[in-house]
């Protein structure tokens, strides 16, 4: 369904952050994207909703379709409109609306009333606590409301894509868990397909079907999640674990021991 | 003693009449003001332009005042999409100040353009109000102040509602506290600005036919909205509500000294509000109804 072809990102004219990266998500697919920090993980999100001229960034060479077609220079509008909705980094609820008024700001693009109406039920079906939160102000809500209050006001817009920018970030693990469970449950539910973008390889491999690993604006390994999930070096670099499946003891560790074989 | 309050109470009736026009008049700042982050120096121009342009449509065209009520409000907003498209669109992402001076520059530069037009003399609008004044047991209200208090209420009150319950008004919200994410959501951020500043030039109209009603009419017309700034900022300068509340507190204030003291000291009506204002910031520098940063702890 989403085809990013050999994309190469490029801010402020001279920095290049995406090197020529490809990544597919077929229909109702979990697909993960995973990364250490500045490899070039929210660029690709940017990328794809079409809102990197608002930070100066610019695709300048490769191509990205969705149901086959062209989507690299529509407008986020647009591209929205198309079934793509993101949920960005940080959860970026409005904070100065309530939880109600952020919820119906995400249909802003959908002219069907009654369609609205029940995508509403679902999403409190979804998330009963926005429902009790209604008449709160988004900002005061707690971190984990957010995200959940993030993910519902995009199924708003009734998205075939959700991608979502490391959904785990700054959560407690029990909240992370329960979070990922409704994606799940959202994703079987709604068939809706999912871009997930993680630091967090142990979650995010847990419930995707499909991974791509990001480094330095390249891929540099894609598989399946059950072969990424026992390849030795996404074990050692990404899950913590060494060879006899132990937890890693950091005061072992020598780095210069074992190196990434994608890089040399 | 019964005169004594009697002569109060007229203050006060006053005094709320030219505070409700100043709300109107402060809407326009916030709504651009939150919007863009740009203090419009030029609004008291375009409110200006509004009462002129009114006058000449009822003067010499003989247009009915309703009508061209209506016509001018549709001017003004006009003039904000095009101000906003020429000037302000292609300074998107330069410095604030920058474009804080071009709204002063354009305000310097609206006022001769309009004697030039116009003619700098003093006018008489020709008020539609009845001139006999209402009489309610002891304290007298013209209609010109009663209607210009219910209609600066209501507008007040469609502004209200538009922001609090419609889809475009929540979305300009929207743009204004996170500006990406409303990208993100399928909003068009430009069209959001270009509505910004027709609906402020809009209110500007409103304001400058209801101030042309009841004061004199020449280009100092524009001066009233730079005392519309101690209302605004003390209101909080991203407030609705403040700036309703901030108008009239200081019509009320400005007014009550002026009938109290300007006796004893000549002008201070004029400087009033600052003082007031000085006092409240000194309290509260982010006015009465500001938004503090949402910080969770």
């Amino acid at each position: 369904m989403l085809k990013v072809n050999n994309i190469e990102v490029v801010y402020n004219d001279v920095i290049l952050a995406l090197r020529g990266i490809s990544l597919q998500v077929p229909e109702k697919n979990i697909i993960t994207l995973l990364g250490a920090n500045g490899a070039g993980k929210s660029t690709t999100i940017k990328a794809i909703a079409g809102i990197l001229p608002l930070e100066d960034g610019e695709i300048e060479g490769g191509m990205i379709e969705f149901d086959g077609e062209r989507i690299d220079q529509e407008s986020p509008e647009e591209i929205v409109k198309k079934g793509i909705s993101v949920i960005p980094e940080g959860r970026g609820v409005f904070p100065e609306l309530t939880v109600g008024e952020n919820i119906k700001v995400g249909a802003y693009t959908r002219k069907d009333t009654k369609g609205i109406q029940s995508s509403l039920q679902k999403v409190y079906e979804y998330f009963p606590i926005l429902k009790e939160r209604h008449s709160q102000l988004a900002g005061y809500l707690s971190g984990g409301e957010q995200q959940m209050l993030s993910i519902g006001r995009s199924l708003m817009s009734k998205p075939k894509l959700m991608m979502l920018d490391e959904p785990s970030l700054g959560l407690a693990p029990i909240i992370v868990r329960e979070i990922f469970n409704i994606l799940k449950t959202i994703n079987a539910g709604e068939s809706t397909a999912i871009l997930l973008v993680e630091q967090n390889a142990k979650v995010a491999l847990n419930i995707a079907t499909y991974g791509y690993i990001l480094e330095n604006g390249r891929i540099v390994m894609d598989a399946k999640s059950e072969v990424l999930i026992e390849d030795r070096d996404v074990k050692e670099f990404y899950l913590g674990l060494t060879d006899d499946k132990k937890k890693k003891n950091f005061a072992h560790i020598k780095h210069y021991k074992r190196r990434k074989r994608w890089l040399s | 003693m019964a005169g004594e309050l009697n002569y109060l109470l007229q203050l006060f009736v006053s005094g709320l009449s030219v505070g409700s026009v100043y709300a109107v008049i402060g809407i326009g700042f916030v709504v651009i003001y939150k919007a863009t982050k740009i203090l419009n120096f030029a609004h008291g121009e375009i409110l200006m332009i509004a009462a002129y342009f009114c006058l000449v449509l009822i003067e010499t065209l003989h247009v009915h005042f309703l009508i061209a009520f209506l016509l001018t409000l549709a001017f003004c907003a006009v003039i904000g999409l095009m101000v906003e498209r020429f000037i302000f669109r292609p300074m998107i992402g330069e410095p604030v100040f920058a474009v804080v001076m071009i709204t002063l520059g354009l305000s310097i530069i609206l006022r001769p353009l309009t004697g030039m037009v116009f003619g700098f003399g003093n006018l008489m609008f020709p008020s539609p109000f009845p001139q006999k004044p209402i009489v309610f047991s002891n304290v007298v209200v013209s209609y010109a102040h009663l209607w210009t208090f219910i209609i600066s209420c209501s507008v007040m009150a469609i502004f209200f509602l538009f922001f609090k319950y419609s889809k475009v008004g929540i979305a300009m919200r929207a743009a204004a506290d996170r500006q990406i994410v409303a990208f993100l959501m399928g909003i068009n951020v430009k069209r959001i600005f270009s509505l910004s500043w027709a609906i402020a030039a809009a209110t500007a109209g409103i304001a400058g036919i209801l101030l042309a009603n009841v004061m004199v009419m020449n280009l100092n017309l524009s001066f009233v909205a730079i005392k519309v700034f101690p209302a605004i900022i003390l209101g909080g300068l991203d407030s609705i509500v403040g700036a309703l509340i901030g108008g009239l507190i200081i019509g009320v204030f400005e007014t009550l000294v002026g009938g109290y003291l300007d006796l004893y000291l000549s002008g201070i009506k004029e400087i009033s509000a600052y003082i007031l204002l000085f006092i409240i910031l000194i309290v509260r520098p982010y006015g009465l109804f500001g938004t503090e940063e949402i910080e969770r702890v």
